[in-house]
């Protein structure tokens, strides 16, 4: 992984020593609320409901195990020992008080960690495929372009003061599992019909009040021109974005108003000006980051392991785990693991710190002292041999992280919620809690296949609710929490936007609500169909009639 | 006569900034002054026959308008309404990179201590700090950090361009303004 210089650590010690000094004059009355709120906002301080809220980088959603290990210390000294793993890869705590967050920040500091733009109208943590530089299918490894990103994003002095949030996506592979068209910037590399590697850029895809998927400004950017390419197409938002309605301020409403071919055309203009400027990246530098993300000193295996074909065939249990959350690996003999963090009755993403110190233990003996978080909220063993899967397997389960459930509905994106959140309309754990109990029976799970329920608090989509296969959204009516339901969403190469059923829902018809919309889809599924595909088939109508039928 | 910080030093203002274009008429003849982008497209030979002018522009102005004036104009301000609105930085980019004005540019407006620094690295030069701040304290703000990752009008040369020339330049060094 990347690993800091003395430039790298001083930029951060700096940042800490900016940032207690900041928090000491608003403490002292010299800053006001709202010159403070911007300042602790690019440091990841948000004020909740029951007191701050601190979200901290994980760049790419790369994690060390000791990494992890301190996020677990932290926890337990400045927080109730447990963190949250969210969307964008980062990590939550939600009861630090504001007094120890710069405290913090410098303990973070001493592993290479910050909290820098996880909040703000900035340019937030650049995200990728938790499959990066394992996956088969892989062109380009998009670690050391996600650091390039990072590094050119991280104190941007141009953009700091953006007119709202704004969220870079880098993908390399040729399945999108990084979400990029619902970014608003998302970059794909790809080939051009030469054979060179670029990228493929992609502007207003967001999700949020108004949701979109992402416009192609460009087919192939000369993959040296990247960062000036973000620089044309960031000082024209930072110049012509809505500053007027926050509700209209992210980059997908400049696109649409504008129009995606006068947007692309300011960009262009702008970026022939820097084209090929001190801005432009050297392969050099690209082969320097590359190193930091060299494979580990992989042992040489056989490709298939007799011992695990063995009790695959004997041991249902362990058979459906590594159906469900195993991944195949581009190396002979090993594997990639998805930790579940969706047991039922655990809040989605949540982790003590008593299982980060464990999990940081496996790390360290399965997987070489490495971790990812994923974008839906697990983490990943990426480097896992496949004759020790017996082996973690049980170790996880004694953990309660083996739940068998990647990809299935009970592996619910979910945001805090109502439960913690000030922004929210709704609560979102509990719901997804009565979801989950509602299909406890693996057999029917199994059945069910793949589908994804996404789950948000209100329209700012922490839970990317419009692009699950099943979408909920809280929405608040004259004081109550109801529900909003819609299919059809999904993400990846196919992105799309769920539609709205109906009207919304109390908290306890839900289970009963997504019961039956899966009924619908037993009943009427062709074989091998999974539920997105049914629902793009047979339309709204048939799912909607069943739902309204019986239960209003 | 009021202060403000010029080159990273606190120095006293000449210059009278001049917010509405009626005021102007009740000013001394030869005091320098900085007027509104439309005042000055509309009187430039007039106003800058016996006097010093410079412009001020809105962060909806075009800095592109003033292309033809970069040579002659000593001064460009550009006003921040709010500090949050982050315009004025790309507008200063603009100015610097693009019409290679090499005069004073200033900030003006909501113009505070924990913006200074990213303000000086898009290229201003003189920050006309909210009157009721202390410019002492604010002048703290221009050395918040020693160095950067970015290509920015400071520092066009962008951190991992220097990385692979050499080791890094001191941060002392980096610290002390030109």
């Amino acid at each position: 992984m990347y690993r800091y210089d003395d430039f790298d650590h001083r930029l951060v010690a700096e940042r800490v020593v900016q940032f207690r000094d900041q928090t000491r004059r608003f403490l002292a009355g010299e800053l006001t609320e709202d010159e403070f709120r911007p300042l602790r906002l690019q440091n990841g301080l948000y004020i909740q409901k029951h007191a701050p809220m601190l979200r901290i980088s994980i760049p790419y959603g790369v994690l060390s195990s000791k990494q992890l290990r301190k996020l677990a210390h932290i926890g337990r000294k400045y927080d109730r020992g447990y963190g949250h793993f969210t969307t964008r890869q980062n990590l939550q705590f939600n009861w630090p008080r504001l007094e120890d967050a710069p405290e913090i920040l410098a303990e973070l500091a001493t592993v290479e960690m910050h909290a820098i733009q996880t909040s703000g109208n900035c340019v937030r943590n650049i995200t990728t495929d938790h499959f990066a530089g394992i996956a088969a299918d892989e062109l380009v490894d998009p670690r050391p372009w996600a650091e390039l990103i990072r590094q050119w994003a991280a104190l941007n002095p141009e953009f700091a003061y953006l007119p709202r949030k704004f969220k870079i996506a880098v993908n390399g592979s040729t399945v999108d599992r990084a979400a990029t068209l619902v970014h608003d910037i998302g970059v794909h590399a790809v080939r051009n019909e030469t054979g060179e590697v670029g990228f493929r850029v992609l502007v207003g895809g967001g999700l949020g009040r108004t949701p979109m998927i992402g416009y192609v400004i460009r087919e192939w950017l000369p993959r040296g021109e990247i960062l000036n390419y973000l620089d044309a197409i960031l000082r024209v938002y930072n110049r012509f974005g809505r500053r007027d309605n926050i509700y209209k301020a992210r980059i997908k409403i400049l696109v649409k108003e504008r129009t995606p071919a006068e947007f692309t055309r300011a960009v262009e203009k702008e970026w022939e000006r820097l084209r090929g400027g001190p801005a432009t990246v050297p392969d050099e530098e690209i082969e320097r980051l590359a190193a930091f993300f060299e494979p580990p000193p992989y042992a040489r295996l056989k490709a298939d392991d007799a011992g695990l074909r063995a009790l695959l065939a004997d041991n249902r249990p362990f058979g459906n785990w590594v159906k469900r959350n195993v991944f195949a690996h581009k190396v002979p003999g090993y594997a990639a693991v998805t930790l579940s963090l969706k047991k039922t009755g655990v809040p989605p993403g949540d982790v003590t710190s008593d299982q980060m110190d464990t999990i940081a233990a496996l790390a360290d003996r399965y997987s070489f002292g490495e971790l990812r978080v994923s974008h839906e909220q697990n983490l990943v063993f990426a480097d896992v041999q496949q004759p020790e899967l017996f082996r973690l397997w049980a170790e996880l389960k004694g953990l309660g992280l083996a739940t068998p459930n990647i990809g299935l509905l009970t592996d619910i994106i979910c945001c805090p919620g109502g439960d913690f959140c000030s922004l929210a309309n709704a609560k979102s754990i509990p719901i997804a809690e009565a979801v989950q109990r509602r299909f406890d029976d693996l057999d029917y799970l199994y059945d069910i296949g793949e589908v994804s329920l996404n789950m948000s608090g209100c329209m700012n989509a922490c839970g990317h609710h419009h692009v699950g296969n099943i979408g909920v959204l809280g929405v608040d009516k004259n004081g109550e929490e109801w529900y909003q339901v819609s299919i059809g969403g999904a993400q990846g190469e196919g992105a799309a936007l769920g539609k709205v059923i109906g009207p919304s829902f109390a908290a306890q018809e839900m289970p009963d609500v997504v019961s039956r919309l899966i009924e619908v889809y037993v009943e009427r599924r062709h074989e091998d169909e999974h539920f997105i595909d049914t629902v793009r088939r047979l339309g709204l109508e048939p799912f909607k009639e069943r739902v309204y039928a019986t239960a209003h | 006569m009021p202060r403000l910080i010029k080159d990273g030093a606190i120095v006293e203002d000449r210059w009278t900034l001049l917010r509405e274009p009626a005021s102007l008429a009740a000013l001394p003849a030869e005091m320098p002054i900085i007027v509104p982008v439309a005042l000055w497209k509309a009187e430039r030979t007039e106003l800058a026959s016996h006097r010093e002018v410079g412009v001020w522009l809105k962060p909806d102005d075009d800095p592109d308008a003033l292309a033809d004036d970069i040579a002659v104009l000593p001064l460009i301000a550009i006003d921040f309404p709010k500090f949050t609105d982050g315009r004025g930085y790309s507008i200063a980019q603009v100015l610097r990179d693009k019409h290679r004005f090499a005069g004073e540019l200033r900030a003006i407006g909501d113009v505070l201590r924990d913006q200074l620094y990213y303000m000086r690295q898009c290229g201003f030069n003189a920050f006309a700090v909210r009157a009721d701040r202390s410019l002492e304290d604010a002048l703290k703000g221009l050395t918040d950090f020693s160095d950067g990752y970015q290509a920015t009008v400071r520092e066009p040369i962008p951190l991992f361009r220097r990385r692979a020339a050499g080791p890094l330049r001191a941060p002392a060094a980096a610290a002390n303004d030109p």
